[in-house]
């Protein structure tokens, strides 16, 4: 066992863990956080994507323990209040979803890929951004509409981007 | 009607709670004392069970209980059923062997389940499953089902189907089309293969089994697209419980594609073990499991063959299909290859005799059924690959064969038994033709050869036949349940409005369509309206969602109760003002008395409805009202979807540039969500044609069993799509809609295939169209371009 402390969506938790706990499993069974969502068990999905100190990454991918003193950001915690994050809303203006299951994840990514481009995206570039995030029911067309008018919100109200 | 009325883009409002990560799936569900089970399963394709032994696992730290098949068995749980009876031509019914749902003696696929471990924690599960030892004989496994009836070979079931032939089923009038054969000008023969799928619903299977001693009553929350369906198999068939101690929750479900239709071995164990342990157990597909155990979909190889006049008439189509069903029968595994392929081989023309024969065989492999399009996919491929093969034999275009042979007088009744509704094939297609810029493409084509590229453009004029359907019909055909649907709409004393409906939905967005259709009928906003599903303590029986029938059957049944409500309403609010009910109208949330300023609120005749202090006197209080719906007939989506690809014949590498997409659906309700229902379609139609394909080495190994090793279209395989409509409404359905869930992966594979054949020269081209697979294809008909 070993005891892990994080700041999770800006409260900080300490919780005594099993060495080989991932990540994705504190947060969904030990914190109940259960919008990060687990599809896979190769690292493919990207269902479970979260936030560790600014960067996008698979919480299947990381043991509990290596993230220590880490800030994780999940999808619970990206609104502000009642005020949904641009990418929220975008998802939802542009129906890019559709059984919700990849969607925290896409957004988490989606976020990500418009804090890494700050001069801006174009439809290749968000496709192949998106390579490690599948979805079954979009068929991404919609996505990628989504993202691509969240980056021009963020764009246009920086404080949004986090 | 109004802002939220049938054909407006409202915003679903089920969208908040996805998007804020408040969704609710089964496995974000927690119940007090809950345990985990993780099931053994069969690493074999095919072996005896020597003997098991799980004494050491017992043993382990944190272990509860094992639930073995041998336990199922003594506790009288039946077999797993097959819905829907089929015959032979020969006249004799299909051979369904018996599928125990942990067979402890034989094992017939890789991962059939033989036992659950039950522990405090996910984790000690795994680790005491590990310790469960099991001898296995093993056997030779049959994988190659295209062989599975040569003599001598493996047999899957010796005790029922000796050469491995489930049902040699046939539709259609042979005599009569082998003459259409003997007259024909030409003959167009094709080979084709329907790649193996596996559904791949992003949120993987997952079931919490409760019992509650006292009360004698079981609690299931469970990933299922029908849980009144999934309650009445789980009593009528594998003895769980009557119905009314059985409780089916079917919460948020992340995607179903078909592969939720079904009511598995784990769940049914998951039941067994909740009571026998006597604490509530939870089980969660990891991806493996689910590759190995969900129902695959597809899975044919079929010789087909075309007659035409001397005028390119079609006057013949012939088809010799062998539709793999895997281990055993699954629920709706013997309709799927027959009734839902056969029927639909007329396509959208006038082909005046067809006749299909379908062996259906058994080989060691996971089970295969119905998967997003179920049948329809299959037929579409059939019809849409052989007419532009025939074009292309016959030196014309396949615009002009299509238009040569169209059907344009309806109702037509086809020579496999479907009616369809009207339509117009023409204006589908020319509206595909305008999108695709279908003059410009020579020059499309010609600037891409300039640059090396092999270029090519094919289509796939679809029909399909869906909304499943009168309840006699099936009847008719073998089908074991009704195919109705139902829905209550209860209106409350202030007002709102719930809506129960027997539908399900797992994407769809029912949530605000079908709120939709009431602030259509009576002009209120659709926050005022809750649709309530999945949960049969809740909501009445219903039939659930698969096969496109929300919409149609769903909806039709909520359409149906509203016809009761407004009747009561315009009579109670006629009472109410003194007026002829008659002279009653309803809108933006008022009852006027037409021609005069008499009126009443919405809220002001239902909380009178409820008060009841003043109400006619042969009129019970209250206001709400049930329907069953039983459709007329199938509804009947067609389309003209036109594929172009770009091939590098250096790589073999296909770029989809431009997919377009009309569709007839008939009425509209919500076009955001129909157009995301047609994307999605068309993503795992474009994912069968070029990426997708689930394969078994010769000992029945499953090759590909992860996302590393099962292509899943990903968003850089794919282009965006240009999407339009014709509207034509059903004639047969309150709301004039026919269905769209299925329609982008029925037509899709058939576009793809044509436009690569198209591209380069040959049409041997077999799903998933690899870039090896097309590369090989070049170097046999241009090899000079694929060794640049």
């Amino acid at each position: 066992m070993s005891e892990v402390t994080l700041t999770v969506n800006g409260r900080e938790v300490t919780r005594d863990v099993e060495d080989r706990t991932l990540l994705v499993t504190l947060l969904r069974e030990n914190l109940g956080l259960t919008g990060t969502h687990v599809g896979c068990d190769t690292s493919q999905c990207g269902a479970c994507t979260v936030h560790i100190d600014g960067k996008a990454i698979k919480a299947c991918t990381v043991l509990a323990g290596q993230v220590n003193g880490s800030d994780i950001l999940t999808i619970e915690g990206l609104a502000e209040g009642d005020v949904l994050h641009p990418m929220q809303s975008a998802f939802r203006e542009h129906h890019g979803l559709q059984c919700g299951f990849c969607t925290p994840g896409m957004i988490m990514m989606a976020v990500d890929i418009v804090n890494r481009h700050p001069n801006g995206l174009d439809e290749a570039t968000i496709r192949q951004e998106l390579e490690g995030n599948i979805c079954r029911c979009t068929g991404y067309h919609n996505i990628v509409k989504a993202i691509d008018a969240a980056a021009k919100t963020m764009a246009a109200t920086p404080i949004a981007a986090e | 009607m109004g802002q939220e009325g049938i054909g407006a883009r409202v915003l679903r409002k089920e969208d908040k709670r996805f998007i804020t990560g408040q969704g609710r799936y089964t496995d974000d569900i927690s119940e007090r004392d809950m345990t985990h089970g993780v099931f053994v399963r069969s690493p074999h394709a095919h072996a005896k069970i020597a003997s098991m032994d799980t004494s050491a696992a017992e043993a382990m730290p944190g272990v509860i209980g094992i639930v073995t098949g041998q336990e199922l068995i003594d506790g009288a749980v039946g077999n797993i059923i097959c819905g829907w009876m089929i015959y032979s031509k020969d006249g004799s019914a299909m051979k369904a062997a018996p599928w125990k749902p942990m067979d402890p003696d034989v094992v017939r696929h890789v991962g059939q389940p033989i036992a659950l471990v039950v522990a405090e924690t996910r984790a000690a599960a795994v680790d005491a499953a590990e310790k469960i030892e099991i001898e296995y004989e093993e056997l030779p496994a049959l994988t190659d089902f295209s062989k599975s009836m040569e003599p001598g070979g493996v047999v899957v079931h010796p005790d029922v189907a000796a050469d491995n032939l489930i049902c040699d089923w046939q539709l259609g009038d042979e005599a009569a089309t082998d003459a259409a054969f003997a007259s024909a000008a030409h003959v167009v023969e094709l080979d084709l293969e329907q790649n193996r799928l596996v559904p791949n619903a992003i949120e993987p299977r997952a079931a919490i089994a409760s019992y509650n001693a006292a009360e004698d009553h079981f609690t299931l929350n469970s990933t299922s697209q029908n849980p009144h369906v999934a309650r009445l198999v789980l009593s009528a068939f594998y003895n769980i419980a009557p119905e009314h101690k059985l409780r089916v929750i079917a919460p948020d479900v992340g995607g179903g594609f078909g592969s939720k239709i079904y009511i598995y071995p784990e769940e049914i164990t998951c039941l067994f073990a909740a009571k026998k342990l006597g604490r509530p157990v939870k089980w969660v597909a990891d991806r493996t499991e689910s590759f190995m155990t969900d129902a695959h979909g597809r899975d044919h190889v079929t010789k087909a063959k075309l007659a035409l006049d001397a005028d390119h008439k079609f006057i013949g189509l012939k088809v010799d299909t062998i539709a793999n069903i895997g281990a055993y029968m699954s629920l709706f595994s013997s309709a799927t290859p027959t009734y839902l392929y056969a029927t639909l081989l007329a396509g959208q023309y006038t082909t005046p005799n067809i006749y299909c024969n379908v062996k259906l065989v058994y080989s060691h492999t996971t089970p295969v059924d119905a998967y997003r399009g179920a049948g329809r996919p299959e037929a579409t491929f059939v019809v849409e690959r052989i007419v532009e093969a025939a074009a292309r034999q016959l030196g014309v275009t396949p615009v002009e064969l299509r238009k040569k042979n169209f059907i344009r007088e309806f109702p037509y009744q086809t020579p496999v038994l479907m009616n369809y509704d009207p339509t117009d094939f023409d204006a589908l297609l020319q509206k595909g033709l305008h999108h695709i810029k279908y003059d410009e493409y020579p020059a499309r084509k010609a600037e891409a050869a300039a640059r090396g590229k092999l270029r090519g453009l094919g289509m796939s004029c679809y029909i399909e036949a869906c909304g499943l359907a009168p309840s006699k019909a099936v009847g008719q055909l073998g089908g074991g349940v009704g195919q109705w649907e139902s829905a209550e709409v209860r209106v409350n004393p202030v007002g709102t409005i719930e809506v129960l409906t027997g539908s399900h939905s797992h994407g769809q967005g029912h949530e605000t369509t079908f709120a939709q259709v009431i602030a259509d009928r009576f002009g209120l906003p659709v926050d005022n309206v809750s649709i309530v599903h999945g949960d049969t303590d809740k909501v009445q029986f219903g039939m659930g969602s698969y096969g496109s029938r929300s919409g149609p059957v769903g909806m039709g049944a909520i359409a149906k109760a509203l016809d009761k409500v407004e009747a009561k309403a315009k009579k109670l609010a006629g009472h109410l003002l003194e007026a002829d009910e008659s002279d009653i109208v309803i809108e933006n949330g008022e009852l006027k008395v037409a021609g005069t300023d008499k009126k009443l609120g919405w809220h002001e005749m239902t909380l009178g409805a409820y008060t009841a202090h003043n109400i006619p006197d042969d009129m019970e209080p209250g206001l709400s009202e049930k329907a069953f719906y039983d459709p007329a007939n199938f509804t009947f989506p067609a389309g003209t979807f036109i594929c172009e690809v770009e091939i590098d014949p250096a790589t073999g590498v296909t770029e989809v540039v431009n997919f377009v997409a009309i569709d007839d659906f008939g009425v509209i309700v919500n076009p955001n969500v129909v157009e995301g229902q047609v994307h999605g379609g068309l993503a795992q139609g474009i994912g069968q044609a070029l990426l997708e394909g689930a394969f078994y080495d010769e000992n029945g190994q499953l090759l590909t069993a992860s996302y590393m090793d099962y292509t899943m279209p990903r968003a850089d395989n794919l282009p965006s799509f240009a999407l339009d409509h014709v509207e034509t409404p059903n004639p047969n359905n309150p709301l004039g809609v026919k269905g769209c869930g299925e329609a982008g992966a029925i037509g899709s594979p058939a576009a793809v295939i044509n436009a690569i054949t198209d591209a380069i020269g040959t049409e041997a081209i077999t799903m998933p169209a690899t870039p090896e697979k097309v590369w090989r294809a070049i170097q046999e008909t241009r090899p000079a371009m694929a060794a640049e």
